[in-house]
């Protein structure tokens, strides 16, 4: 964990305080203190449950999103693959089909529309940001062409426990907790397999691990396949949360999920992340947005603010390597050799 | 023979069908009058499509052309709204002048920051969009608010040409000219073509990228100020998911995203198929949510052409080196 480091030489606690995750988790906890400076309601325990529901959707796409990312792909079609799913859903709701059944076809809608990505992107060689660009459009737009300036509200009303229901007797989200076991099992994929091991290798040279044997096209194709797949999952519960399908749902979510990635440390231009860093960024970015709902900065603000975030969580991660660079250097002399485990910066 | 191989060609007897086949379907869009008002109609469009070809030929791409045209737009047209006296070459030079700004500040964080091209204008697209929010205060400037000659510059008649369309033309021209006939336009092909390679000839590649994005800033600027005037009102949401249709005619036309090609007169007809399509949905009685669709289905098919094309040319090139 973040904290792993720390026994051992004294030196190391140096090196412990300039990691990114490090600094992310103190500026986590900034937050909460100004959370709870500005209002007195902010932490109690009911409340801040409550408050994950405004971000656990957006956090289960940025899991696989840290994949797409590891690898130098990207994806910006998720929020329209959102769009996508709670149309199908919706549509399939009018005609009666009931909860069960929804929740196929919102992951089933997810998985085509990643396969579809990933199949132009790694069949025919195409980049993933001209792809995902004109599906971002494609999409949306068959959101738009079904459902026009109308809405789908009928939904089941056993719908609505997959977005607002809570654990038996506990006010744990159910929400939640899905994010917390999704989470479990991308960090064990991504630091406890081969298949991890083998997405960073394709992040830092796709040419030298294609070579080494790596079957990087079809490895990229499940990473697009997982993005859809958690898209349509993220599609059911924000549905299922607000009750209703716009064409325009979950509009602009794409650079909030790439911002929480990035920022978590994931480099955008692949081979380097991991999970840890990118759960304390789902967290602080979510209990951000929170804070500032607080203090009434409208929506639109906010977005300045995530956007701003992004081009600092690139800018800055380059600046803090460097000066890490620097400490390092002298280290290296004393410890006979410093491991740079993918698991840092 | 050759010219008939080429992308340009193709497009251009796209078009001619295209125009038949929505006359088959309502006569009336076969008339000068409606083809006047489709190039109206598009002539932003060519401008901004040409500020995101500079970009794209570097291998990048600009996302936030649309919240560059809302803010500058948006900022000029609450200048109009409170200062009525400003004579109207001082909001466009203004104009032009935000933009410039705006497309400098993505200039240097994907020159001098490092930052990729999409997440630097991922994020900025969102931030521009904020401030002309925080600008306007979530207010509209409608058209009674705005002076007259400010309302009717876009549409100043020169000959039976609206001013609109003659500035487009005008930006088409220089473009052309300096792409094609400057030393640094050609430098700009040479950064997208192989960036390696652009550095062992001496291309100082930090100018040329600071530069593209700053240009198209400015670009975006000027359209911004046409916009606004044209549709007379300026909202938050202005010009909102245009930065797709500008990256959607840069690839019909040919111009690779992985930077290095793509032709002016290519691109030009780009823009013009996405205009003409704009335009028929109405006619043909198609219902204008189908536009984005259209938009995305076309941009995938286009970038599959584009990349299937340059395989095939650089498997042709390797087989003529066997030889």
């Amino acid at each position: 964990m973040v904290n792993k480091n720390k026994r051992g030489i004294k030196l190391n606690i140096a090196e412990w305080l300039i990691r990114w995750e490090t600094i992310l988790f103190f500026i986590f906890i900034l937050v909460i203190v100004i959370n709870s400076r500005l209002s007195p309601y902010f932490l109690n325990y009911v409340n801040i449950m409550n408050t994950t529901f405004n971000f656990t959707e957006k956090a289960i796409i940025a899991l696989p999103m840290i994949f797409v990312i590891i690898c130098g792909d990207i994806d910006i079609s998720v929020a329209s693959i959102i769009a996508l799913s709670s149309v199908f859903m919706g549509l399939a709701s009018t005609f009666g089909v009931q909860t069960g059944g929804l929740i196929l076809i919102g992951c089933g809608t997810g998985i085509l529309a990643g396969l579809f990505n990933g199949i132009i992107i790694t069949r025919l060689k195409v980049p993933a940001i001209a792809v995902t660009i004109g599906s971002m459009s494609l999409f949306r737009g068959i959101a738009y062409v079904i459902l026009g300036d109308k809405a789908f509200t009928k939904y089941p009303s056993s719908f609505a426990f997959w977005g607002q229901g809570y654990l038996h007797n506990t006010r744990i989200p159910f929400q939640l907790l899905l994010f917390v076991i999704l989470a479990l099992i991308f960090g064990l994929i991504l630091h406890k397999t081969t298949l991890g091991r083998k997405l960073y290798a394709i992040g830092n040279n796709p040419t030298a691990a294609r070579f080494s044997g790596i079957p990087v096209h079809n490895i990229r194709l499940l990473n697009f396949i997982l993005v859809g797949f958690c898209s349509g999952i993220a599609s059911l519960l924000l549905t299922s949360r607000i009750g209703s399908t716009r064409p325009n749902i979950a509009d602009g979510w794409e650079l909030e999920i790439i911002t929480t990635v990035v920022l978590g440390g994931v480099a955008i231009s692949g081979g380097k992340g991991n999970l840890w860093g990118v759960i304390i960024s789902i967290f602080l970015l979510g209990f951000l947005r929170f804070g500032m709902g607080l203090v009434n900065v409208p929506g639109k603000v906010m977005n300045i603010v995530s956007g701003f975030l992004l081009i600092i969580a690139i800018l800055l991660p380059e600046f803090i390597r460097n000066i890490r660079g620097k400490i390092l250097l002298g280290k290296e002399t004393i410890k006979g050799g410093y491991k740079d485990e993918t698991s840092s910066l | 023979m050759n010219f008939i191989k080429r992308r340009e060609f193709t497009l251009f007897i796209l078009i001619i069908i295209l125009i038949l086949l929505i006359t088959l379907r309502a006569p009336r869009f076969f008339t000068f009058s409606n083809f006047k008002d489709i190039l109206d109609d598009t002539a932003i469009l060519f401008m901004v499509t040409f500020a995101q070809m500079l970009v794209i030929l570097t291998a990048g791409i600009d996302l936030s052309v649309a919240s560059n045209i809302a803010f500058s737009g948006m900022s000029v047209a609450l200048l109009n709204q409170h200062h009525p006296e400003v004579p109207i070459f001082v909001i466009l030079l203004l104009s032009i002048m935000i933009g410039f700004i705006f497309g400098s500040f993505n200039g240097l964080l994907v020159a001098y920051g490092n930052i990729p091209p999409i997440i630097t204008t991922l994020g900025t697209m969102s931030i521009y969009r904020g401030l002309v929010f925080v600008l306007s205060k979530g207010t509209w400037v409608s058209a009674h608010e705005m002076t007259d000659s400010f309302r009717y510059f876009p549409r100043v008649n020169i000959l039976g040409i609206s001013l609109l369309l003659i500035i487009s033309f005008m930006v088409i021209i220089i473009f052309y000219i300096f792409l094609y006939y400057t030393r640094t336009g050609r430098e700009i092909y040479g950064v997208g073509g192989n960036i390696t390679a652009a550095q062992y000839v001496g291309i100082n590649l930090k100018k040329i990228k600071y530069l593209v994005f700053a240009l198209c800033g400015g670009i975006c600027g000027l359209s911004g100020f046409l916009w606004v005037a044209r549709y007379a009102s300026a909202q938050s949401d202005s010009a909102i998911g245009f930065e797709l249709q500008t990256v959607a005619a840069c690839v019909i036309g040919g111009a690779s995203i992985t930077g290095g090609s793509g032709s002016v007169p290519g691109v030009f007809l780009g823009a013009l198929f996405l205009g003409i399509i704009k335009n028929a949905l109405p006619v043909i009685q198609v219902s204008p949510f189908w536009q984005m669709f259209i938009q995305g289905f076309i941009i995938i098919v286009a970038v599959i052409i584009n990349t299937l094309m340059s395989q095939r040319s650089q498997q042709l090139i390797m087989k003529k080196r066997e030889l």
